[in-house]
Protein backbone atom coordinates (compact mmCIF):
# COMPACT_ATOMS: atom_id res chain seq x y z
CA UNK A 1 0.00 0.00 0.00
CA UNK A 2 3.07 2.68 0.61
CA UNK A 3 4.20 1.78 -3.31
CA UNK A 4 1.12 2.49 -4.28
CA UNK A 5 0.91 5.59 -2.53
CA UNK A 6 4.08 6.91 -3.18
CA UNK A 7 3.31 6.48 -6.79
CA UNK A 8 -0.05 7.74 -7.25
CA UNK A 9 0.91 10.80 -4.91
CA UNK A 10 3.91 11.70 -6.94
CA UNK A 11 1.79 11.54 -10.50
CA UNK A 12 -0.96 13.40 -8.45
CA UNK A 13 2.59 16.00 -7.96
CA UNK A 14 3.52 15.97 -11.87
CA UNK A 15 -0.13 16.16 -12.53
CA UNK A 16 -1.97 18.69 -10.28
CA UNK A 17 0.01 22.02 -9.32
CA UNK A 18 -2.23 21.97 -6.43
CA UNK A 19 -0.89 19.01 -4.56
CA UNK A 20 1.98 19.21 -2.06
CA UNK A 21 3.67 16.28 -0.16
CA UNK A 22 5.04 16.93 3.59
CA UNK A 23 7.31 14.81 5.25
CA UNK A 24 9.21 14.20 8.08
CA UNK A 25 11.76 11.87 7.10
CA UNK A 26 9.43 9.20 6.97
CA UNK A 27 9.19 8.04 3.20
CA UNK A 28 11.59 10.42 2.04
CA UNK A 29 14.12 8.33 0.05
CA UNK A 30 10.69 7.18 -1.82
CA UNK A 31 9.94 10.97 -2.59
CA UNK A 32 13.05 11.66 -4.06
CA UNK A 33 12.29 11.42 -7.75
CA UNK A 34 9.51 13.49 -7.28
CA UNK A 35 11.18 16.08 -4.94
CA UNK A 36 13.98 16.36 -7.72
CA UNK A 37 11.01 17.59 -9.46
CA UNK A 38 9.17 19.39 -7.39
CA UNK A 39 11.80 20.64 -4.87
CA UNK A 40 9.28 23.06 -3.74
CA UNK A 41 5.91 21.19 -3.37
CA UNK A 42 7.82 18.15 -1.56
CA UNK A 43 9.07 19.57 1.83
CA UNK A 44 11.02 17.03 4.04
CA UNK A 45 10.90 19.17 7.38
CA UNK A 46 13.01 17.03 9.40
CA UNK A 47 11.83 14.67 12.55
CA UNK A 48 9.63 17.62 13.50
CA UNK A 49 5.66 16.35 13.10
CA UNK A 50 4.54 19.51 15.02
CA UNK A 51 5.71 21.34 12.15
CA UNK A 52 4.36 18.75 9.35
CA UNK A 53 1.09 19.45 10.42
CA UNK A 54 1.43 23.34 10.75
CA UNK A 55 3.39 23.17 7.89
CA UNK A 56 0.23 21.63 6.49
CA UNK A 57 -1.82 24.48 7.73
CA UNK A 58 0.08 26.77 6.07
CA UNK A 59 -0.09 25.60 2.83
CA UNK A 60 -3.67 25.20 2.68
CA UNK A 61 -4.00 28.42 4.06
CA UNK A 62 -2.59 29.68 0.64
CA UNK A 63 -4.78 27.28 -1.61
CA UNK A 64 -2.62 24.25 -2.00
CA UNK A 65 -4.14 20.61 -0.81
CA UNK A 66 -1.08 19.18 1.13
CA UNK A 67 -0.57 15.62 1.29
CA UNK A 68 0.91 14.18 4.76
CA UNK A 69 2.59 11.37 5.61
CA UNK A 70 4.26 9.71 8.17
CA UNK A 71 3.98 6.63 10.91
CA UNK A 72 0.16 7.04 12.25
CA UNK A 73 1.59 7.70 15.40
CA UNK A 74 3.35 10.40 14.55
CA UNK A 75 1.45 11.97 11.87
CA UNK A 76 -1.78 11.75 14.28
CA UNK A 77 -0.64 11.04 17.93
CA UNK A 78 1.97 13.24 18.37
CA UNK A 79 0.65 15.78 16.59
CA UNK A 80 -3.07 15.79 17.54
CA UNK A 81 -3.42 19.20 18.18
CA UNK A 82 -1.87 20.36 14.95
CA UNK A 83 -4.86 18.46 13.38
CA UNK A 84 -6.74 20.13 15.93
CA UNK A 85 -6.33 23.75 15.58
CA UNK A 86 -3.89 23.96 12.50
CA UNK A 87 -5.96 22.46 10.03
CA UNK A 88 -9.53 22.09 11.50
CA UNK A 89 -9.71 25.40 13.74
CA UNK A 90 -8.24 27.29 10.50
CA UNK A 91 -11.34 26.15 8.05
CA UNK A 92 -8.60 24.40 6.28
CA UNK A 93 -8.09 20.74 4.70
CA UNK A 94 -5.12 18.18 4.64
CA UNK A 95 -4.90 14.51 3.07
CA UNK A 96 -3.09 12.44 6.08
CA UNK A 97 -2.20 9.46 5.03
CA UNK A 98 -0.42 7.37 7.27
CA UNK A 99 1.49 3.80 7.52
CA UNK A 100 2.53 1.87 10.59
CA UNK A 101 -1.32 0.87 11.26
CA UNK A 102 -2.17 -0.42 14.90
CA UNK A 103 0.39 -3.27 15.34
CA UNK A 104 2.03 -3.26 12.01
CA UNK A 105 5.22 -2.25 13.68
CA UNK A 106 4.87 -4.68 16.31
CA UNK A 107 8.60 -5.13 15.67
CA UNK A 108 9.25 -1.79 17.01
CA UNK A 109 7.01 -2.18 20.30
CA UNK A 110 4.19 0.22 21.39
CA UNK A 111 6.02 3.28 20.78
CA UNK A 112 5.63 2.57 16.93
CA UNK A 113 1.81 1.48 17.40
CA UNK A 114 -1.43 3.90 17.14
CA UNK A 115 -4.18 1.51 17.51
CA UNK A 116 -6.13 4.97 18.87
CA UNK A 117 -5.91 7.11 15.48
CA UNK A 118 -9.38 6.74 13.83
CA UNK A 119 -10.54 7.26 17.59
CA UNK A 120 -8.99 10.69 17.82
CA UNK A 121 -10.63 11.72 14.45
CA UNK A 122 -13.80 11.00 15.86
CA UNK A 123 -13.12 13.97 18.55
CA UNK A 124 -12.73 16.61 15.64
CA UNK A 125 -15.01 17.74 12.97
CA UNK A 126 -15.31 17.02 8.95
CA UNK A 127 -12.57 14.07 8.77
CA UNK A 128 -13.04 10.90 6.23
CA UNK A 129 -11.50 8.20 7.38
CA UNK A 130 -10.47 5.95 4.61
CA UNK A 131 -8.90 2.21 5.87
CA UNK A 132 -7.94 0.38 2.10
CA UNK A 133 -7.81 -3.25 3.08
CA UNK A 134 -5.85 -3.92 -0.61
CA UNK A 135 -3.26 -1.74 -2.51
CA UNK A 136 -5.46 -1.73 -5.50
CA UNK A 137 -8.06 0.78 -3.12
CA UNK A 138 -5.66 3.00 -2.54
CA UNK A 139 -5.22 5.04 -5.75
CA UNK A 140 -9.11 5.72 -6.30
CA UNK A 141 -9.45 7.28 -2.44
CA UNK A 142 -6.10 9.22 -2.89
CA UNK A 143 -7.10 10.89 -5.60
CA UNK A 144 -10.87 11.58 -5.18
CA UNK A 145 -9.22 13.31 -2.04
CA UNK A 146 -7.10 15.29 -3.97
CA UNK A 147 -9.68 17.01 -6.21
CA UNK A 148 -11.24 18.79 -3.02
CA UNK A 149 -10.17 20.34 -0.03
CA UNK A 150 -12.27 18.49 2.75
CA UNK A 151 -9.84 17.15 5.43
CA UNK A 152 -9.03 13.02 4.52
CA UNK A 153 -7.23 10.74 6.70
CA UNK A 154 -6.05 7.64 4.50
CA UNK A 155 -5.00 4.58 6.94
CA UNK A 156 -2.14 2.44 5.02
CA UNK A 157 -1.74 -1.15 6.50
CA UNK A 158 0.50 -3.87 5.86
CA UNK A 159 -2.38 -6.09 6.53
CA UNK A 160 -4.43 -6.87 3.65
CA UNK A 161 -7.23 -9.01 2.04
CA UNK A 162 -6.37 -10.92 -0.91
CA UNK A 163 -8.76 -8.67 -3.81
CA UNK A 164 -9.34 -5.01 -3.63
CA UNK A 165 -13.07 -3.95 -3.58
CA UNK A 166 -12.96 -0.19 -4.42
CA UNK A 167 -15.82 1.69 -3.30
CA UNK A 168 -16.53 3.52 -0.32
CA UNK A 169 -19.99 2.30 1.07
CA UNK A 170 -21.11 -0.67 2.61
CA UNK A 171 -20.39 -3.82 0.46
CA UNK A 172 -22.50 -6.66 0.95
CA UNK A 173 -19.93 -9.96 0.71
CA UNK A 174 -22.09 -12.59 1.45
CA UNK A 175 -25.92 -12.66 3.07
CA UNK A 176 -27.03 -14.17 6.41
CA UNK A 177 -29.80 -14.61 8.99
CA UNK A 178 -28.17 -14.07 11.91
CA UNK A 179 -26.49 -10.92 12.50
CA UNK A 180 -24.59 -8.49 10.26
CA UNK A 181 -20.85 -9.07 10.55
CA UNK A 182 -18.95 -5.53 9.42
CA UNK A 183 -15.60 -5.71 8.63
CA UNK A 184 -13.31 -2.95 7.62
CA UNK A 185 -10.80 -2.73 5.73
CA UNK A 186 -7.80 -5.65 6.02
CA UNK A 187 -10.24 -7.07 8.77
CA UNK A 188 -12.59 -8.66 5.33
CA UNK A 189 -10.43 -12.01 4.90
CA UNK A 190 -9.77 -12.87 8.55
CA UNK A 191 -14.01 -11.96 8.67
CA UNK A 192 -14.48 -14.57 6.38
CA UNK A 193 -12.60 -17.43 7.54
CA UNK A 194 -13.67 -16.52 10.68
CA UNK A 195 -17.80 -16.62 9.65
CA UNK A 196 -17.30 -19.69 7.09
CA UNK A 197 -20.21 -21.87 7.84
CA UNK A 198 -22.04 -19.51 9.60
CA UNK A 199 -25.47 -17.66 8.86
CA UNK A 200 -24.56 -14.56 8.94
CA UNK A 201 -24.40 -11.43 6.58
CA UNK A 202 -20.62 -10.33 5.71
CA UNK A 203 -20.57 -6.30 4.65
CA UNK A 204 -17.09 -4.45 3.94
CA UNK A 205 -16.13 -0.96 4.09
CA UNK A 206 -12.96 0.91 3.60
CA UNK A 207 -14.54 4.13 4.88
CA UNK A 208 -15.25 4.12 8.23
CA UNK A 209 -16.30 7.95 8.77
CA UNK A 210 -18.57 9.04 7.54
CA UNK A 211 -19.98 5.30 8.43
CA UNK A 212 -22.57 4.09 5.64
CA UNK A 213 -25.74 4.37 8.27
CA UNK A 214 -28.29 3.38 5.38
CA UNK A 215 -26.21 1.31 4.19
CA UNK A 216 -25.92 -0.79 7.45
CA UNK A 217 -30.07 0.05 7.42
CA UNK A 218 -30.67 -1.42 4.46
CA UNK A 219 -28.63 -4.68 5.90
CA UNK A 220 -32.22 -5.10 8.13
CA UNK A 221 -29.72 -6.97 10.76
CA UNK A 222 -30.55 -6.09 14.53
CA UNK A 223 -27.54 -8.11 15.27
CA UNK A 224 -24.25 -6.01 14.58
CA UNK A 225 -20.63 -7.11 15.03
CA UNK A 226 -18.28 -4.36 14.13
CA UNK A 227 -15.04 -5.47 13.25
CA UNK A 228 -12.68 -2.99 13.11
CA UNK A 229 -8.28 -2.96 12.44
CA UNK A 230 -8.12 -0.04 15.53
CA UNK A 231 -9.43 0.67 18.80
CA UNK A 232 -12.46 -1.70 20.08
CA UNK A 233 -15.14 0.20 20.16
CA UNK A 234 -14.49 3.25 17.81
CA UNK A 235 -17.60 2.95 16.15
CA UNK A 236 -20.06 1.74 19.12
CA UNK A 237 -21.03 5.57 19.20
CA UNK A 238 -21.74 5.63 15.54
CA UNK A 239 -23.80 2.44 15.84
CA UNK A 240 -25.64 3.14 18.67
CA UNK A 241 -26.65 6.21 16.80
CA UNK A 242 -27.38 4.63 13.47
CA UNK A 243 -29.58 2.24 15.17
CA UNK A 244 -31.33 3.86 17.68
CA UNK A 245 -34.97 3.84 16.88
CA UNK A 246 -34.02 -0.17 16.38
CA UNK A 247 -33.83 -2.79 18.90
CA UNK A 248 -30.38 -4.12 18.38
CA UNK A 249 -26.99 -6.19 20.18
CA UNK A 250 -23.88 -4.65 19.16
CA UNK A 251 -20.47 -6.25 19.52
CA UNK A 252 -17.30 -4.23 19.02
CA UNK A 253 -14.14 -6.12 18.37
CA UNK A 254 -11.30 -4.47 17.25
CA UNK A 255 -7.39 -3.74 19.44
CA UNK A 256 -7.53 -3.92 22.89
CA UNK A 257 -6.38 -1.26 24.86
CA UNK A 258 -3.75 -2.52 26.91
CA UNK A 259 -0.16 -2.06 26.24
CA UNK A 260 0.90 -5.88 25.84
CA UNK A 261 4.49 -4.63 26.68
CA UNK A 262 5.20 -7.31 23.38
CA UNK A 263 6.97 -7.62 20.15
CA UNK A 264 6.09 -10.38 17.64
CA UNK A 265 4.81 -10.61 14.38
CA UNK A 266 1.36 -8.32 13.43
CA UNK A 267 -0.05 -11.75 13.16
CA UNK A 268 1.24 -12.57 16.67
CA UNK A 269 -0.62 -9.19 17.57
CA UNK A 270 -3.50 -10.53 15.64
CA UNK A 271 -4.04 -13.38 17.93
CA UNK A 272 -3.58 -11.43 21.03
CA UNK A 273 -6.27 -9.20 20.28
CA UNK A 274 -8.44 -11.59 19.11
CA UNK A 275 -8.37 -10.66 15.46
CA UNK A 276 -7.52 -14.07 13.90
CA UNK A 277 -10.07 -16.09 11.97
CA UNK A 278 -10.05 -17.91 15.40
CA UNK A 279 -10.52 -15.15 18.22
CA UNK A 280 -12.81 -13.92 15.47
CA UNK A 281 -15.31 -17.06 15.18
CA UNK A 282 -15.11 -17.42 19.10
CA UNK A 283 -16.55 -13.96 19.45
CA UNK A 284 -19.05 -14.01 16.98
CA UNK A 285 -20.40 -17.36 17.45
CA UNK A 286 -20.91 -16.80 21.04
CA UNK A 287 -22.88 -13.52 20.04
CA UNK A 288 -24.97 -15.26 17.78
CA UNK A 289 -25.38 -18.42 19.49
CA UNK B 1 -2.73 60.28 10.55
CA UNK B 2 0.42 62.11 12.62
CA UNK B 3 2.00 59.98 15.31
CA UNK B 4 0.11 61.84 18.69
CA UNK B 5 -3.23 61.56 17.03
CA UNK B 6 -2.65 57.98 16.12
CA UNK B 7 -1.79 57.00 19.39
CA UNK B 8 -4.63 58.97 20.53
CA UNK B 9 -6.74 57.05 18.50
CA UNK B 10 -5.66 53.57 19.25
CA UNK B 11 -5.94 54.49 22.80
CA UNK B 12 -9.69 55.30 22.46
CA UNK B 13 -10.40 52.25 20.18
CA UNK B 14 -8.51 50.32 23.43
CA UNK B 15 -10.70 51.97 25.81
CA UNK B 16 -13.42 51.05 23.63
CA UNK B 17 -12.86 47.42 24.14
CA UNK B 18 -11.31 47.14 27.37
CA UNK B 19 -13.95 50.16 29.37
CA UNK B 20 -10.45 50.68 31.23
CA UNK B 21 -10.13 53.97 31.63
CA UNK B 22 -6.87 54.18 33.80
CA UNK B 23 -4.01 51.37 31.83
CA UNK B 24 -2.26 53.59 29.20
CA UNK B 25 -1.96 52.01 26.06
CA UNK B 26 1.55 51.09 26.90
CA UNK B 27 0.00 48.14 28.93
CA UNK B 28 -0.54 46.45 25.49
CA UNK B 29 2.85 45.07 24.82
CA UNK B 30 2.11 44.13 21.34
CA UNK B 31 0.81 47.90 20.22
CA UNK B 32 3.75 49.78 18.84
CA UNK B 33 4.76 46.52 16.84
CA UNK B 34 1.37 45.90 15.39
CA UNK B 35 0.64 49.41 14.80
CA UNK B 36 3.81 50.05 12.46
CA UNK B 37 3.39 47.02 10.75
CA UNK B 38 -0.04 47.47 9.46
CA UNK B 39 0.62 51.45 8.92
CA UNK B 40 4.19 51.65 7.79
CA UNK B 41 5.11 48.20 6.79
CA UNK B 42 2.60 45.07 5.75
CA UNK B 43 0.87 45.49 1.91
CA UNK B 44 -2.22 44.82 3.40
CA UNK B 45 -5.97 46.25 3.52
CA UNK B 46 -9.56 45.73 4.02
CA UNK B 47 -10.05 46.34 0.28
CA UNK B 48 -7.51 43.11 -0.52
CA UNK B 49 -8.15 40.10 2.56
CA UNK B 50 -8.07 37.58 -0.12
CA UNK B 51 -5.75 38.69 -2.58
CA UNK B 52 -3.06 35.81 -2.53
CA UNK B 53 -0.75 38.55 -3.28
CA UNK B 54 -1.29 40.30 0.09
CA UNK B 55 1.59 40.20 3.13
CA UNK B 56 0.54 37.86 5.86
CA UNK B 57 0.48 38.56 9.61
CA UNK B 58 0.03 35.64 11.61
CA UNK B 59 -0.54 36.82 15.32
CA UNK B 60 0.62 33.56 16.79
CA UNK B 61 0.30 34.82 20.32
CA UNK B 62 -3.17 34.79 20.14
CA UNK B 63 -3.48 35.89 24.05
CA UNK B 64 -3.80 39.52 24.57
CA UNK B 65 -5.64 40.65 20.97
CA UNK B 66 -6.83 44.08 22.19
CA UNK B 67 -4.40 45.87 20.01
CA UNK B 68 -4.78 43.94 17.78
CA UNK B 69 -8.62 44.20 17.13
CA UNK B 70 -7.52 48.33 17.96
CA UNK B 71 -5.31 48.57 14.96
CA UNK B 72 -7.85 46.49 12.93
CA UNK B 73 -10.46 48.97 13.43
CA UNK B 74 -8.36 52.12 13.08
CA UNK B 75 -7.39 50.54 9.96
CA UNK B 76 -10.85 49.92 8.84
CA UNK B 77 -10.82 46.10 8.64
CA UNK B 78 -13.68 45.85 11.87
CA UNK B 79 -16.37 47.76 12.64
CA UNK B 80 -15.28 49.87 15.85
CA UNK B 81 -18.76 48.95 17.36
CA UNK B 82 -17.15 45.29 17.27
CA UNK B 83 -14.82 46.15 19.93
CA UNK B 84 -17.91 47.38 22.34
CA UNK B 85 -18.95 43.25 22.90
CA UNK B 86 -15.59 41.31 22.81
CA UNK B 87 -15.97 37.79 23.91
CA UNK B 88 -20.00 38.16 24.18
CA UNK B 89 -22.02 35.75 23.08
CA UNK B 90 -22.74 37.20 19.89
CA UNK B 91 -19.02 39.03 19.30
CA UNK B 92 -16.81 38.38 16.23
CA UNK B 93 -14.32 39.52 18.80
CA UNK B 94 -12.89 36.86 21.68
CA UNK B 95 -10.21 36.93 23.75
CA UNK B 96 -8.21 35.14 21.41
CA UNK B 97 -8.55 35.80 17.47
CA UNK B 98 -10.39 33.33 15.28
CA UNK B 99 -10.09 33.86 11.77
CA UNK B 100 -12.95 32.74 10.57
CA UNK B 101 -15.08 35.16 12.42
CA UNK B 102 -12.55 38.36 11.45
CA UNK B 103 -11.87 39.75 8.09
CA UNK B 104 -8.01 40.43 8.05
CA UNK B 105 -6.86 37.87 10.71
CA UNK B 106 -5.04 35.29 9.33
CA UNK B 107 -4.89 32.39 11.63
CA UNK B 108 -6.93 31.82 14.53
CA UNK B 109 -5.03 31.37 17.60
CA UNK B 110 -4.62 31.22 21.01
CA UNK B 111 -2.66 27.94 22.34
CA UNK B 112 0.96 28.79 21.85
CA UNK B 113 3.51 27.96 19.24
CA UNK B 114 1.20 27.34 16.47
CA UNK B 115 1.98 30.18 14.31
CA UNK B 116 5.71 30.01 13.22
CA UNK B 117 4.50 26.45 11.48
CA UNK B 118 1.69 28.18 9.67
CA UNK B 119 4.01 30.42 8.87
CA UNK B 120 6.48 28.67 7.78
CA UNK B 121 3.92 26.28 5.87
CA UNK B 122 2.35 29.90 4.19
CA UNK B 123 5.69 30.82 3.23
CA UNK B 124 6.02 27.37 1.80
CA UNK B 125 3.13 27.16 0.08
CA UNK B 126 3.31 30.99 -1.48
CA UNK B 127 6.69 30.01 -3.16
CA UNK B 128 5.07 27.05 -4.85
CA UNK B 129 2.90 28.94 -6.35
CA UNK B 130 5.68 31.57 -7.76
CA UNK B 131 4.25 34.47 -5.24
CA UNK B 132 7.05 36.05 -4.71
CA UNK B 133 6.17 39.40 -3.57
CA UNK B 134 4.14 38.99 -0.46
CA UNK B 135 6.12 38.45 3.16
CA UNK B 136 4.83 36.34 5.91
CA UNK B 137 5.10 38.35 9.60
CA UNK B 138 4.79 35.77 12.53
CA UNK B 139 4.19 38.03 16.20
CA UNK B 140 5.57 35.94 19.11
CA UNK B 141 5.52 36.21 22.99
CA UNK B 142 8.80 35.56 25.00
CA UNK B 143 7.41 33.05 27.26
CA UNK B 144 5.35 31.78 24.15
CA UNK B 145 8.86 30.34 22.80
CA UNK B 146 8.99 27.81 26.08
CA UNK B 147 6.80 25.67 23.89
CA UNK B 148 8.70 23.50 21.92
CA UNK B 149 7.17 23.29 18.55
CA UNK B 150 8.40 27.10 18.05
CA UNK B 151 11.41 25.26 17.82
CA UNK B 152 10.90 22.84 15.01
CA UNK B 153 9.62 25.85 12.85
CA UNK B 154 12.99 27.97 13.72
CA UNK B 155 15.23 25.12 13.30
CA UNK B 156 13.85 24.03 10.03
CA UNK B 157 13.11 27.98 8.27
CA UNK B 158 16.99 28.51 9.86
CA UNK B 159 18.61 25.74 7.86
CA UNK B 160 16.75 25.96 4.73
CA UNK B 161 17.01 29.47 4.49
CA UNK B 162 13.67 30.72 4.16
CA UNK B 163 14.02 34.15 3.13
CA UNK B 164 10.46 35.41 3.09
CA UNK B 165 8.88 34.78 7.15
CA UNK B 166 10.05 37.16 9.77
CA UNK B 167 9.31 36.43 12.93
CA UNK B 168 8.98 38.98 15.26
CA UNK B 169 9.36 38.75 19.25
CA UNK B 170 7.45 40.47 21.76
CA UNK B 171 10.29 40.32 24.58
CA UNK B 172 8.41 41.10 27.75
CA UNK B 173 10.62 39.34 30.39
CA UNK B 174 7.69 37.11 31.12
CA UNK B 175 9.23 33.98 30.29
CA UNK B 176 9.80 31.67 33.85
CA UNK B 177 13.15 30.68 33.10
CA UNK B 178 14.60 33.03 30.68
CA UNK B 179 16.36 33.21 27.93
CA UNK B 180 20.28 32.71 28.85
CA UNK B 181 22.09 34.06 25.83
CA UNK B 182 19.02 36.00 24.74
CA UNK B 183 16.16 35.15 22.52
CA UNK B 184 17.75 36.23 18.91
CA UNK B 185 20.45 33.45 19.56
CA UNK B 186 17.87 30.80 19.79
CA UNK B 187 17.08 31.39 15.85
CA UNK B 188 19.67 29.67 14.16
CA UNK B 189 20.75 30.61 10.79
CA UNK B 190 18.60 33.33 10.70
CA UNK B 191 19.18 37.30 11.11
CA UNK B 192 18.00 39.51 13.74
CA UNK B 193 17.58 42.73 14.97
CA UNK B 194 16.99 44.00 18.60
CA UNK B 195 14.92 47.33 19.29
CA UNK B 196 12.89 49.10 21.36
CA UNK B 197 9.54 47.88 20.76
CA UNK B 198 7.95 51.59 21.37
CA UNK B 199 9.73 53.23 19.26
CA UNK B 200 8.30 52.97 16.14
CA UNK B 201 11.25 54.46 13.53
CA UNK B 202 13.67 51.78 14.89
CA UNK B 203 10.67 48.68 15.11
CA UNK B 204 10.33 50.31 11.29
CA UNK B 205 13.63 49.85 10.38
CA UNK B 206 14.45 46.44 12.16
CA UNK B 207 11.14 44.68 10.23
CA UNK B 208 12.71 46.09 6.74
CA UNK B 209 16.37 44.90 7.28
CA UNK B 210 15.82 41.20 6.39
CA UNK B 211 18.10 39.45 3.74
CA UNK B 212 18.20 37.59 0.72
CA UNK B 213 18.80 33.74 1.82
CA UNK B 214 17.72 34.07 5.60
CA UNK B 215 14.94 34.11 7.66
CA UNK B 216 14.71 37.60 9.80
CA UNK B 217 14.09 37.98 13.39
CA UNK B 218 13.47 41.35 15.58
CA UNK B 219 12.63 41.16 18.96
CA UNK B 220 11.12 43.85 19.86
CA UNK B 221 12.02 44.57 23.47
CA UNK B 222 9.32 46.34 26.18
CA UNK B 223 8.84 47.12 29.54
CA UNK B 224 8.39 43.53 31.88
CA UNK B 225 5.49 42.24 32.56
CA UNK B 226 4.18 43.25 35.50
Amino acid sequence: MRDTFVDTATALLDDDPRTAVVLADISASAFQPAAHRHPDRVLNVGIREQLMVGVAGGLALTGLRPIVHSYATFVVDRAYEQIKLDIGHQGVGAILVSVGASYDGSTAGRTHMSPGDVALFDTVDGWTVHVPGHAGEVAPLLLAAAAHDEPVYIRLSTQHNAAPRPGTGLQTIKQGQRAAVIAVGPMLDPVLAATEGLDVTVAYTNTPRPFDVRGLRALGHHNVVMVEPYLAGTSSAVLAEALRDVPSRVLNLGVCRTDLHRYGSPKDHARWHGLDAEGLRRSISEFVN
Amino acid sequence: MTVTTATDRLDELLRRITGDEKHAPSAHSTLDVIWVLYDRVLRVGPDRVDDPDRDRFLLSKGHGPAAFYAVLAAKGFIPEEWLDDVAGPTSRLGHHPDRLLVPGVEIGSGSLGHGLGLGVGTALGLRAQGLTNPRVYVLVGDAELDEGSNHEAIAYAGATGLDTITAIVIDNQSTTHGWPGGIASRFHGWSSTTVDGRDHDAIERAVRSHEPGRPHVVVAVVQPKN
